[in-house]
């Protein structure tokens, strides 16, 4: 890789170069770059194992990568202390793939945990117009008083991200979106998704396997193979190629 | 090219021995428990969390409480009865039993429901938690998981365990009372005044410091094996079983460091 390449691009929302980890023997990103840019969807895709979810974990901080730099919003996220990174945290929404919603909570106080945990000064009427516009917002007003187990898989999808934006995040990080979920309720997902990005301004990186996904949100796709992105571009420029690699993930999902 | 390869299989890493695995565990188990109370003394407090646990400790235990506590009494009096009863010292049944409540089988029993009842639904519920990475979404959002999970459930459990020991030293009496009123017609007033006679500052201080580090061990060990849940669902089964089996044992092994320790006292 050549030096100029590795070099911090300070234009982009978040920056990752040269950035490894290993599970003990198994090494799982071997040198990834990536930019992601103010106001694009950027859909990572990659087979299950290849460390897509890992490189988003990373990025917020659950994870300790053994080498490369991380940079958001120009700002180095590996060496940070506590305070600073949950500083950023509070910019970047983490929506989990299987949502992560509170089991012992109802989704009213799903959505006020982050809010009242980091907006001490707000009064309990800014809290129930944040709470009841963000379910607005995704569409499920009326499951304000339920609790997750009562909730279908993609009510909880659109919950999890409910909760995400509610501190309105400049970056929202989807891990596997649609996974698990009917065509129509990923079709919901999808424009969800995209709805998000308008409503809000947000830069989103989408972690999926699911091709459908990635064709209707991303505005740029980077494919993860052997630990590193070989292929990054437009969706149809990322599957123009004879690679056997892409066209058999191509085909899995479109043809099979 | 192989597309099968999602990762690379390099020189395997040296895993440390059974010792050098026993020491690690020693380490984590002591950085959890310094993170405790650094953390425990660090704002912002969650005082709502720590009040929700306070009554999921101790009111809901209480039924088990009473039923245990009532019949400890019950069955301890009688299998005493025909022991004092060859000596005819049938009389020093209450002194007996408050000695015996107080000093160990209320502190006891107290421990061993709630490392039964708390310890297990710690484990399962902070190893389910953090298998459906719901600690990790407290995480990414700026919230202290620890703070608000683990430190409001240790506290939990420290304060509660004496209150809930108080009370079965109560209704064991109670238990001990219908006994004895049956057997030997001892009247209430008899019956306390007996109770009061027989015990000491030192027995009550002594049980109540006991009962404080029974209920940090419960909610610590309950914490430390949910919160290091993994393996998914079995992980949280296994935190479950762990937390109690491993909270059984220190109780037994914390009894008997303060009976040495209170019996030198006594000595003194």
């Amino acid at each position: 890789m050549d030096n100029q390449k590795r070099t911090m691009n300070t234009d982009a929302v978040i920056s990752i170069r040269d950035l490894r980890i290993s599970f003990g023997e198994y090494h799982v990103l071997r040198g990834v770059d990536l930019d992601l840019y103010q106001g694009e969807n950027l859909v990572v895709l990659g087979r299950s194992g290849t460390g897509k979810s890992v490189l988003i974990k990373i990025l917020v901080g659950l994870l300790k990568a053994d080498a490369g730099t991380i940079s958001a919003f120009g700002q180095r996220v590996d060496t940070m202390s506590k305070k600073e990174l949950d500083d950023l945290r509070l910019k970047i929404g983490f929506s989990f793939q299987n949502s992560a919603l509170y089991d012992s909570m109802t989704v009213r106080e799903n959505l006020e945990f982050p809010l009242v945990r980091n907006a001490r000064n707000l009064s309990r009427g800014d809290i129930d117009r944040a709470v009841e516009e963000a379910l607005e917002n995704v569409g499920l007003s009326q499951t304000i008083n339920q609790m997750p187990s009562e909730l279908s898989g993609g009510q909880r999808k659109r919950i999890g991200i409910a909760r995400t934006l509610i501190l309105k995040p400049d970056v929202m990080l989807y891990d596997e979106p649609t996974a698990g979920l009917d065509p129509i309720t990923c079709i919901d997902i999808n424009n969800l998704i995209n709805e998000v990005k308008e409503r809000y301004n947000t830069s989103s990186i989408v972690i999926t396997h699911d091709l459908t996904c990635a064709k209707a949100v991303g505005d740029r796709v980077a494919m993860l193979f052997d630990g590193q992105f070989q292929r990054v571009g437009t969706f149809d420029e990322v599957f123009d190629t004879d690679d056997e690699r892409v066209q058999q993930f191509y085909h899995y999902n479109f043809v099979e | 090219m192989n597309t099968n390869t999602t990762a690379t299989t390099v020189a395997p890493v040296t895993k440390p021995g059974r010792f050098g695995r026993m020491l690690l565990t020693l380490g984590d188990v002591a950085g959890f428990v310094g993170q405790f109370f650094k953390e425990v003394v660090r704002p912002p407090y969650e005082f709502r969390e720590i009040i929700r646990q306070c009554y999921e400790v101790g009111v809901r235990s209480l039924p088990l409480i009473s039923l245990t506590g009532f019949i400890t009494g019950i069955v301890f009096t009688n299998q005493s009865r025909p022991s004092l009863a060859e000596f005819g010292a049938t009389s020093w049944l209450p002194s007996l039993i408050a000695i015996a409540l107080i000093r160990a089988l209320a502190p006891l029993v107290t421990a061993l429901i709630a490392a039964g009842r708390v310890g297990s639904n710690i484990g399962a519920e902070l190893g389910s938690m953090r298998v459906t990475e719901q600690i990790d979404a407290m995480e990414v959002s700026a919230t202290n998981p620890f703070k608000f999970l683990v430190v409001t459930r240790v506290l939990a459990t420290t304060f509660m365990l004496p209150t809930l020991m108080v009370y079965t030293v109560f209704v064991g009496l109670l238990g001990a009372f219908v006994n004895v009123s049956q057997g030997e017609g001892t009247s209430f007033l008899t019956f306390i005044n007996q109770v009061f006679e027989a015990i000491s500052f030192l027995d009550i201080f002594s049980s109540l410091i006991k009962t404080f580090v029974f209920g940090f061990t419960i909610g610590m060990v309950g914490c430390y094996k949910g919160y290091n849940s993994s393996k998914g669902t079995e992980g949280v089964g296994k935190a479950a079983n762990s937390a109690v089996v491993t909270t059984m044992f220190l109780v037994f092994i914390e009894e008997l460091l303060s009976l040495q320790i209170v019996n030198a006292i006594r000595a003194v």
